[in-house]
């Protein structure tokens, strides 16, 4: 019973971070804070995935997520010299519309799955006796049987946006 | 014990939060970190009710898992293209503020 209240507290406290984080990146004037502030939440993320027994998505969030797509990101912010914009707000109002839809969509997202989903049940997190190198064996032997066509085609996809930024920053020769 | 609504619930507040920064943020390049956030809150969601089915029948269950693999995948290739067209219009227009982007408007 400790245990599972203990789960419990742990789980409050990394939503609250996880929230948080997001609201900073939000809020944030500079873009450079609200891209440190999503790796914060991608990290807090990975935890979450590690609590629900998916130990190979947790590292995958934090290499590629946090590792690999936010260094772009701060790459590109300090490339452009875009860290904050001079504040023109064209349509004043529309900020507090936005809020209030948000709103309305939170309620409506929560109210949706509660009601109409009915994600019954309860979840522990696995304990130490779960073997990570086997969990993890299991999933790749998934991938390149039962899931192999769609991970060919996300090779292809990888493919095409390489060769689409490239094609997109390349300078244009002029052709007479 | 954590119920399942709870990381539901999480799921849906991060993907509002998403939301609302594409909607009131005029920097292009937050409107697209808050597009990452909604993907995550999605994923979330996926390995969260993936671990509810595996504790329900107590066997071992991976196809939430891979979709998040999958999800990661494409948000990475999301990323390169999206973040080129940036860089491109940044080179046009000399901004990346989405309200001065209104050479199409009427």
């Amino acid at each position: 019973m400790v245990i599972m209240t203990l789960e419990l507290i742990f789980f409050l406290i990394l939503a609250l971070i996880a929230v948080t984080t997001a609201l900073g990146m939000l809020l944030s004037r500079n873009a450079v804070y609200s891209a440190l502030f999503l790796v914060l939440n991608f990290v807090t993320v990975a935890v979450f995935y590690l609590l629900l027994g998916a130990p190979f998505i947790a590292m995958a969030q934090v290499t590629v997520y946090a590792g690999a797509i936010m260094v772009l990101f701060l790459f590109v912010i300090m490339l452009l010299g875009a860290e904050a914009l001079p504040a023109t707000q064209v349509l004043p109002w529309q900020k507090y519309l936005a809020g209030g839809l948000a709103a309305v969509l939170a309620l409506e997202a929560t109210f949706i799955f509660l009601t109409r989903a009915r994600p019954a049940g309860e979840i522990t997190s696995p304990d130490a006796s779960i073997n990570t190198i086997t969990n993890i064996r299991e999933l790749g032997n998934r991938l390149f049987t039962q899931y192999l066509l769609p991970f060919e085609v996300t090779s292809i996809l990888l493919l095409v946006a390489m060769i689409g930024a490239i094609v997109l920053v390349r300078k244009e020769k002029r052709v007479h | 014990m954590v119920p399942v609504n709870y990381y539901i619930i999480l799921s849906a507040i991060l993907f509002t939060i998403g939301a609302l920064g594409v909607l009131i943020r005029r920097n292009a390049l937050i409107i697209f970190m808050s597009v990452e956030l909604m993907l995550n809150a999605a994923n979330l969601a996926f390995v969260a009710f993936a671990r509810a089915h595996e504790v329900a029948s107590g066997e071992p269950f991976f196809d939430g898992q891979i979709f998040v693999f999958f999800v990661i995948a494409v948000a990475a290739a999301e990323v390169a293209v999206g973040l080129a067209l940036i860089v491109e219009i940044f080179k046009s227009k000399r901004s990346i503020d989405v309200d001065q982007i209104s050479s199409m408007k009427g």
